[in-house]
């Protein structure tokens, strides 16, 4: 069994009458060792779907469906006590903004100290000794020095190192990366990206990756999930993926890369129009409006997830694309790809 | 559980900074947010003179007493020789300036005015930091809670504070302080004075730094570093203590530091309107109404204490603006 099963999961915001769904029955597993990728733009619940596994959304307003087993205890359902025990010990997170995340008063070292104490018990100079041992882990040099510096004092890809230091102080089993690499510059993204890849490798950890960019899915996720206005429509291997994306949406993602070796002069090709919450799955696909496959039968209820190709392969559509995408990184999906693919998809 | 340790060479080469970093270490030392704000604080000139003034002014009140014993001055001791009967003002010039008496003596008793202005630093200065105190105690605490917790909590402090800032404060000092009797809370006399003063001027000025506190604490609330500490399993105290409260020192700080002058001047005005110490103690208010009855005679009298007053308040407003740009992040 998965350490993390997703199963359903729906998110919905605001009372009666006005309530907007903003994850919709999203189902997907993550194995220990695992980097599963949650792909989409903006606005699609990809954040939402990481922080109600975290129980981080508000109780009032918010209303849970569906279940997310970790390690056969459903998440959603934990009292407010029991899941702050389990944060930091056995999930943890990492967010987007590294300086806006780390305390701006407070010295690295003690931010980390803190962790060690919460959920380990160690106290004094053991605790500082641990500390810097996970600076130096993370690939902070000097980190007795570090510890005692502020985070504005720090580089942006040392405050992200400094970050993943506190979320994995306690060995979790579950790390949650929230687009950890976005507001990072992309050489210090491959590093960031070679550093979660180590960690996952040798500690065993799973990765649940939420990200915009799908240079940092060729480079890191094994299992892809594309999500689209609160429910995934496509999940697949990533070389499946990447090499037959079938859902016109995963198709357009992947085309509108800017490519290399396209011709001068060559348009870029973009998805045209722009997510639309007012567009509700009951009523058929709620892509259908931006996609240039669509037909009559798209919009005759929700399409169901189908495996129309591969085994393994999951497609929400009911004209499902099946010309290869021509990308440049196809061959050689990687961490160095990712520094030159990883502009925003 | 073990721990996710194991530093590998490759990790270490993979990183450009690690190698740089060795190079220039023992040039760049990291500073601390206060040492950064003291280089700000110290080029301030304005703030600099603020801070001594502040510090020769708390000394001088801590050690008015030794002082008073060293320079064999007393603020009690009567001089009816110094005073002319028949105009009610010391005899001499400028107010009977002389060496033994360098600021004059006064015009009813003949009293050192320099031993009158020194014995009335402390009760100031005592009264005007208590009463701070307790009114950052109070505003710090409910202004935390109202933010942080929001809801009930906050509506509750809220409507709380704008009671209490409707409420008219000087009508009700001067009535609580004459109607306090001896013996309340077992203390009597001076002691009773300046509790009293303390209490009734720091009870009332809490719901001012209440507000800053409660609106700086519910825009801290939302910021991403709170939620990334909840996502490592903080606690709702170790977030107020550990997050917030380090974030609130600073306007903490400087509110405070403009707070005593306020007091000061407060405090003041209440001896001024005879409710606030009692004579023949000597305080800067006190000295002000006794010197307001007699400014046809002697005008000079009223300069001693206005003086006293108005560079105590004037160097703890300069500190506290300097202390305000030296600890805001944003200034250069």
């Amino acid at each position: 069994m998965a350490l993390l099963s997703v199963d359903e999961l729906t998110v919905t915001f605001g009372g009666r009458g006005r309530a907007s769904k903003a994850v919709d029955g999203v189902s997907f597993d993550v194995d220990q060792g695992q980097v599963v990728g949650l792909v989409g733009e903006s606005g699609c619940g990809k954040s939402v779907t990481s922080l109600a596994l975290m129980g981080l959304l508000p109780s009032k307003g918010v209303e849970l469906g569906g279940r997310a087993d970790f390690d056969g205890t459903n998440l959603l359902t934990m009292s407010q006590r029991e899941l702050r025990d389990m944060r930091g010990s056995q999930l943890a997170m990492i967010f987007q903004d590294p300086l806006s995340s780390l305390n701006p008063v407070v010295p690295i070292g003690v931010q980390v100290t803190e962790i060690l104490q919460r959920h380990r018990g160690l106290k004094g100079e053991a605790a500082r000794k641990e500390a810097a041992h996970l600076l130096d882990r993370v690939g902070i040099p000097d980190p007795t020095r570090r510890l005692k510096e502020y985070p504005h004092q720090l580089s942006g890809g040392m405050r992200q190192r400094a970050l993943i230091a506190m979320a994995v102080a306690c060995a979790p089993r579950l790390l949650i990366a929230d687009e950890p690499t976005t507001a990072l510059d992309v050489t210090i993204q491959a590093q960031i990206l070679e550093l979660l890849k180590e960690l996952v490798d040798e500690e065993g950890t799973a990765l649940l990756m939420i990200t915009h960019d799908l240079g940092v899915v060729a480079g890191l996720c094994d299992q892809v999930n594309v999500l689209y206005a609160g429910k995934v429509v496509e999940s697949a291997d990533r070389h499946e993926l990447f090499a037959h994306p079938m859902h016109p949406y995963a198709h357009g993602l992947l085309e509108s890369i800017p490519r290399l070796d396209a011709p001068r002069g060559e348009p870029l090709k973009p998805i045209r129009g722009s997510i639309n919450d007012r567009i509700a799955w009951a009523d058929g696909c709620a892509f259908a409006p931006r996609c240039d496959y669509y037909t009559m039968e798209c919009l005759t209820g929700t399409p169901a997830l189908t495996e129309p190709a591969a085994a393994g392969h999951q497609v929400r559509c009911v004209n499902p694309v099946r010309e290869p995408v021509e990308i440049a990184t196809l061959d050689t999906p990687d961490v160095t790809a990712t520094a030159h693919g990883g502009t925003s998809a | 559980m073990t721990a996710p340790i194991e530093t590998t060479a490759a990790s270490a080469e993979a990183q450009p900074e690690a190698v740089l970093a060795g190079a220039g270490r023992s040039q760049i030392e990291g500073r601390s947010l206060g040492q950064i704000a003291w280089t700000r604080f110290k080029r301030d000139k304005a703030a600099m003179a603020g801070g001594v003034v502040v510090v020769c002014l708390v000394l001088m009140a801590a050690l008015s007493k030794p002082i008073q014993a060293i320079f064999d001055l007393d603020p009690n001791k009567l001089n009816q020789d110094l005073v002319d009967p028949a105009l009610q003002a010391p005899k001499g010039a400028w107010g009977g300036m002389s060496w033994d008496h360098p600021l004059g003596v006064d015009p009813g008793f003949g009293r050192d005015l320099l031993a009158r202005v020194i014995e009335g630093s402390w009760v100031s200065l005592l009264v005007a930091v208590g009463a701070t105190l307790v009114s950052v105690l109070i505003g710090v605490i409910l202004g935390v809670m109202a933010g942080y917790y929001g809801g009930w909590v906050d509506s509750v402090v809220s409507r709380l504070m704008d009671t209490f800032l409707a409420f008219p404060l000087l009508l009700f000092a001067i009535s609580l302080s004459a109607s306090v009797q001896d013996g309340f809370w077992g203390l009597t006399g001076l002691p009773l004075r300046i509790a009293v003063l303390i209490f009734v001027i720091g009870f009332f000025a809490w719901p001012y730094i209440g507000r800053i506190v409660r609106a700086q604490t519910m825009s801290l609330r939302e910021r991403e570093f709170v939620e990334a500490s909840r996502s490592l399993g903080a606690r709702g105290p170790f977030i107020i203590f550990r997050e917030l409260m380090p974030n609130l020192v600073a306007p903490i700080l400087v509110y405070a530091t403009l707070l005593i002058p306020t007091n000061i001047l407060f405090e003041a005005a209440l001896s001024f309107l005879g409710v606030g110490i009692a004579p023949p103690q000597a305080s800067w208010g006190g000295m002000l109404t006794d010197a307001a009855d007699r400014y046809e005679s002697d005008l000079q009298y009223m300069f001693v204490p206005g003086l006293a007053i108005f560079i105590t308040v004037l160097a703890f407003n300069l500190l506290g603006d300097g202390l305000r740009d030296a600890l805001d992040p944003r200034s250069k």
